[in-house]
């Protein structure tokens, strides 16, 4: 039997995946309709039950979530999607979106009556033109079916999605960045609490979901719980996307249930690349702690990932063979997330940049020896120690590789600079030697 | 210059769609890069008039984002991606050759204004490593040399289409009114999903 379950995936290989008719063919819709037959409570109650965790990163449960936004409060509620993808490695909610818009919708459809929320958004990153042409299109579908607006197919529900287009901030993937830069402000992280469901968007009620989570909604609804836990292990049950790339035979998406394993991963997308041998890998995307070979067969679900020191994340499987070099792998990122630093809180916004400075000292061959403990020391000091995760995200790839590969952040101290050749981890070196 | 009715008109239809007018200063600069190509001050002066907020507010916010310039791109806006994945993979290569190429630096334009060149962050397609964004279009899997035959078909005004997005690659100032929020009607060109995309649903079609 196949280790595979394509449940998201299953017709984005159609070439109208992504009209409401390739959708409605396929069943699409269907579960909004059972569930506005539902009572709102009665819908949460399913989605909690059905264990269903956020796709995002942190594995929340989804219907958990929902339960948390009070009830009968007189406010207006929001339901607000993630769509800002910008986690190095993760490329899983894009590929989603410009093959099936319309499930993120449905899902919406559902997650908003539960919360009883009559407007809901969609923050999308700016950087991905044809996906954001893709949803425009999938929304206006939906209105010209009456699966959104008014007295949505006669239930008396109403519901207007709005399409909110970023402008180039990894930042705003973080919710309450995300939340401002949505009301108009720069996109920086609040202090919680309050936390989203008190005080959200425009300080109402708001829950914010991963398009992923909201996506494995209809599915849930349409086929019930009992299917749904058929797939994953005891507390992360289902099926996910998991993202392979780099140094990979076949690199791409695989949906699979939770808990499959790298090693049973790599065999399906054909191994590490011809010759070489793996060295290390992103479990979930560049904030979360490395891999080595010796973690091939932890079962990539919540618990798993983090008994072995890591996180799930992203389900971004990014993967470096032996011609890698890891301090200069290390050094991108952590370029990356001083630049993305949002800048508020000042152990992120300077430590980043000190750090950017140690390790780009380390990879020229400028570094000393008392520098990997200084790397470890001001990581200690920014982790934890501002209002989001980003200062973590950066500290994550810093330690897990001084960690697993101490002695070649070393080896640029005694060869004098980084003893690697840059062209020999390219996918095209013959190209370009020739 | 001062926006024509019809533009201003667009501009309340933007706001229209908030619950809060103060959410629409995104979308209004990218309207704003629609029409010239950068955030000009006329721009600024027109958005903090519309949403009645001071100058300052409305570049305070126009500054924290990338994708908002603060002076003029080409027409052809190229991104290669070299965060760690697409660096490894040949990210940094193939900036440096096109950067030698077209003579021009991180942030650079050429002379004719045709093309710019930008050092982008992961852009959420490493399975199509690595990664080339012209105008925030994806194309995939490039090399040194795809890249200066994209930028030398660019600045001739012929450049390829993108590996998943329309079948002709539109301008900056075109592909900026969609991220305002304006349907240029090619959402239905091009392919659902590319061949990576696709992989573990052919997998489980072989019984994989």
């Amino acid at each position: 039997m196949s280790k595979l379950s394509p449940v998201l995936s299953a017709h984005w290989d159609e070439p109208d995946s992504f009209t409401i008719a390739g959708y409605k063919r396929h069943g699409g819709y269907n579960a909004a309709i059972k569930a506005l037959a539902m009572q709102p409570d009665e819908v949460i109650t399913l989605i909690k039950d059905s264990g269903l965790r956020g796709r995002g990163g942190a594995g929340f449960p989804t219907g958990l979530k929902w339960s948390f936004i009070p009830q009968g409060d007189g406010k207006e509620h929001y339901l607000v999607i993630n769509a800002d993808e910008s986690e190095p490695g993760t490329c899983k909610d894009t590929p989603l979106l410009m093959a099936n818009p319309h499930v993120l919708l449905e899902g919406m459809i559902i997650a908003s009556y539960a919360i009883r929320a009559n407007q809901a958004f969609i923050y999308i990153r700016g950087e991905v033109v044809h996906v954001v042409r893709r949803v425009q299109q999938a929304i206006a579908e939906a209105y010209s079916a009456g699966l959104l607006g008014k007295n949505i197919g006669g239930t008396g529900f109403d519901l207007d999605i709005i399409l909110h287009v970023g402008a180039g901030a990894y930042i705003c993937g973080e919710e309450t960045a995300l939340l401002d830069s949505l009301e108009g402000f720069r996109g920086q992280p609040r202090l919680r609490p309050p936390f989203p469901a008190i005080a959200g968007l425009y300080a109402r009620p708001t829950v914010v979901n991963n398009v992923e989570s909201i996506a494995s909604v209809p599915a849930i609804i349409a086929r019930g719980n009992d299917w749904f836990q058929t797939m994953g292990t005891e507390k992360s049950r289902g099926f996910t996307l998991y993202s392979l790339s780099g140094h990979v035979t076949n690199p791409g998406q695989i949906e699979a249930p939770l808990g499959i394993t790298l090693r049973e991963l790599l065999e399906l997308a054909g191994g590490v690349r011809a010759g070489h041998t793996l060295k290390f890998w992103t479990p979930g995307g560049s904030s979360t702690p490395l891999f080595t070979a010796e973690h091939l067969d932890v079962p990539l679900d919540y618990e798993g990932v983090a008994a072995a020191g890591s996180m799930l994340g992203t389900k971004a499987l990014q993967i470096f063979d032996e011609t890698t070099c890891i301090v200069r792998a290390v050094l991108r990122w952590t370029e990356f997330y001083k630049h993305e630093s949002c800048g508020k809180c000042t152990p992120c916004r300077e430590g980043t940049w000190w750090l950017v400075q140690i390790i780009r000292d380390l990879e020229a061959g400028k570094g000393v020896p008392a520098d990997l403990d200084k790397l470890i020391d001001i990581t200690n000091n920014i982790a934890g120690r501002s209002f989001c995760a980003l200062a973590d995200g950066a500290a994550s790839p810093i330690i897990s590789s001084i960690k697993y590969f101490r002695s070649e952040y070393e080896a640029h101290l005694t060869h004098g600079g980084c003893p690697f050749d840059p062209m020999a981890s390219t996918l095209f070196s013959t190209a370009v030697h020739a | 210059m001062s926006y024509s009715t019809e533009q201003v008109a667009t501009m309340d239809s933007i706001i229209g769609r908030y619950p809060r007018k103060r959410s629409a200063i995104m979308p209004l600069l990218h309207y704003v890069q629609a029409i010239s190509g950068y955030i000009t001050t006329e721009g600024i002066e027109e958005i903090a008039k519309k949403l009645e907020l001071s100058t300052a507010e409305v570049t305070a916010v126009s500054t924290f984002y990338t994708q908002y310039k603060t002076a003029p791109v080409g027409d052809y806006h190229v991104g290669v991606c070299t965060n760690t994945l697409c660096a490894v993979m040949g990210g940094d290569l193939i900036f440096d050759a096109v950067s030698d190429h077209l003579g021009i630096e991180n942030d650079g334009v050429t002379a004719d204004g045709k093309v710019s060149l930008e050092r982008i962050e992961c852009n959420a397609a490493c399975d199509y490593a690595p990664v080339v964004m012209v105008n925030w279009e994806f194309f995939d899997n490039q090399t040194v040399q795809s890249v200066k035959d994209l930028v030398d078909g660019a600045r001739g005004g012929n450049p390829p289409a993108p590996t998943r997005g329309p079948k002709t690659l539109r301008t900056w100032k075109e592909n900026s009114a969609v991220l305002a929020g304006l349907s240029d009607g090619l959402a239905g060109e091009g392919p659902s999903a590319g061949p990576s995309t696709l992989l573990g649903l052919n997998l489980s079609k072989e019984g994989k």
